[in-house]
């Protein structure tokens, strides 16, 4: 009990001095775990879009298979990422392993799936007539199509959270491709590993309070948008 | 439909590869090192302080990866590590043989310890020869936490159970973490457990471990650390002169000086003896 009270002083204490180390690895979490949210809400959100409003055969193993991804093992997206971008595998003419940048990777495809599955599932949700109607009232394809997002707004937002919320709390992939290099990719999450396992539990608290933090004030600001949306 | 489709798998393949490229162009690739070694030497806190010193000496940019010996070797035989920092002699001479190595230094050693819960049920305190404590152990029925990852610390550990001639692997009283030394040995303080460990992370981790050192001074139990360059003949892209740099770095006055003191203000005793020039053989004497 003593070891929690002395890792959340120790948490408001590194919080509160704003200790360059602390601060450097939670921006970074921040910056990876935020740019992969990204990149996975761009692939996500389209092409959960576009199989959702789209008939063509086989379309349910297609669905399937993006559901299945919703539970994709960041340990295995990790090791599968590492051997793409290893020196000598076939993707390591670009270099980036053990950089921020493989990081991303390999987060944008943990999240990819989750808001593609949670996209697919909120635009099916939506009345077929909608469509009709929307280009009825004379909406080009792409006015109709940016009606239906924001009709669907409220599961979208949810989407954002469990894809950020997916990557930000991963480690098996981040430690993996990232390598947990100090002041370069050690995030939050590898950091509280590596603390862990040297014994300073106090610190290793410390960082599991300040990214539990971050995850609230993420959700927290995305639940406001979210919450702001009037009740249809 | 279609198009939109197509405008849309542009612009978001630009967006993911500018985001990629933009984020790997920080640091060139010939000044990176990519140094692959063992997790003693990260939980220790030593690389922390002799890294910082390097890049600023040489202007390159190390990136360590800490794994168990067994996976850095498997690193550098792939052409995935550029330098090691090992501490599996038996496995690095097959290494160095295979060819896929240039060199091989001796850098520094410590020692292996057997520590265990202080009532040491066992009745190992103070034995000399670690195979007799491993055989009481064995007979005694405790728990003997093992790394079982193919570190250093496990080969070791199964040079000694060999010697012993005891069968440990699927017995009761025998159980693996697949973990670094600083998890396994809080796995086994927790279990009140046996665990044979490097005298580094057992001094930097021992405020909060139930544990006791039990068994140490055998020559058996040397833990010896070498810097092994991985050969650019077998892989082209391995950054030989970023290596040499990092091995040279290693050996020279100035770490082996910092090797010497690190660990004295917190724990009292160094954590590890600097050993450049010498030759393994001669340490056994200690």
């Amino acid at each position: 009990m003593d070891l929690i009270i002395e890792g959340i002083k120790k948490a408001f204490y590194l919080l509160i001095t704003l200790d360059t180390e602390v601060m450097g690895i939670t921006l970074l979490s921040l910056k990876v775990s935020g740019i992969a949210t990204l990149i996975s809400l761009f692939i996500g959100i389209s092409v959960g879009t576009i199989v959702a409003l789209s008939e063509f055969p086989g379309k349910k193993i297609v669905v399937s298979l993006i559901n299945t991804g919703m539970g994709l093992p960041p340990v295995v997206v990790g090791l599968f990422v590492t051997i793409f971008l290893w020196r000598n595998g076939p993707l390591g003419f670009l270099g980036i392993l053990y950089t921020p940048a493989a990081m991303i990777l390999a987060q944008a495809i943990i999240a990819t799936p989750i808001v593609m599955g949670i996209t697919l599932a909120a635009m099916q949700q939506l009345p077929k007539k909608l469509r009709l109607q929307i280009l009825a009232l004379g909406a080009t394809r792409l006015q109709m199509i940016w009606t239906l997002i924001k009709e669907a707004r409220l599961p979208l937002l949810a989407a954002i959270m469990a894809g950020f919320g997916g990557v930000i709390s991963e480690i098996g992939a981040s430690i993996m491709v990232g390598g947990n290099i100090k002041g370069y990719s050690r995030v939050l999450t590898t950091a509280t590993v590596m603390e862990t396992s040297r014994g300073n539990f106090d610190i290793a608290i410390a960082l599991g309070i300040i990214l539990l933090l971050l995850a609230y004030f993420i959700n927290l600001i995305l639940t406001h948008v979210q919450q702001r949306v009037r009740p249809r | 439909m279609k198009r939109t489709a197509g405008i849309y798998l542009i612009i978001w393949t630009a967006v993911i590869l500018s985001g990629v490229f933009g984020l790997s162009s920080e640091c060139r690739a010939e000044k990176n090192v990519i140094l692959a070694t063992t997790t003693s030497t990260q939980d220790s806190g030593l690389l922390d302080v002799l890294i910082p010193i390097f890049e600023k000496r040489t202007g390159y940019f190390v990136k360590t990866i800490a794994v168990g010996s067994g996976q850095a070797m498997a690193m550098g035989q792939k052409g995935e590590a550029d330098v090691l920092l090992v501490h599996s002699p038996d496995a690095e001479k097959k290494f160095v043989t295979d060819g896929s190595s240039i060199s091989r230094r001796l850098v520094m050693h410590n020692d292996f310890i057997v520590v265990g819960p202080s009532e040491d049920q066992a009745k190992i305190r103070g034995m000399k020869s670690s195979v007799e404590v491993f055989k009481k152990i064995a007979s005694s029925s405790n728990l003997f936490i093992s790394r079982g990852d193919n570190s250093g610390t496990h080969s070791k550990e199964k040079t000694i159970w060999k010697a012993a001639n005891i069968k440990y692997e699927g017995e009761k009283w025998y159980q693996q973490t697949g973990l670094g030394m600083g998890q396994t040995l809080n796995v086994a303080s927790e279990k009140k457990a046996y665990t044979l460990a490097d005298r580094g992370t057992y001094l930097a981790l021992k405020k909060r471990l139930g544990l006791d050192i039990l068994a140490e001074g055998d020559a058996v139990l040397l833990n010896i650390y070498h810097v092994i360059e991985v050969n650019p003949a077998k892989w082209p892209k391995v950054n030989a002169a970023g290596a040499r740099a990092f091995a040279d770095f290693m050996i020279s006055r100035e770490a082996q000086g910092i090797i010497k003191i690190f660990g004295v203000n917190r724990f009292g005793s160094p954590l590890f003896f600097p050993d450049a020039g010498k030759r393994a053989e001669e340490l056994g004497s200690r």
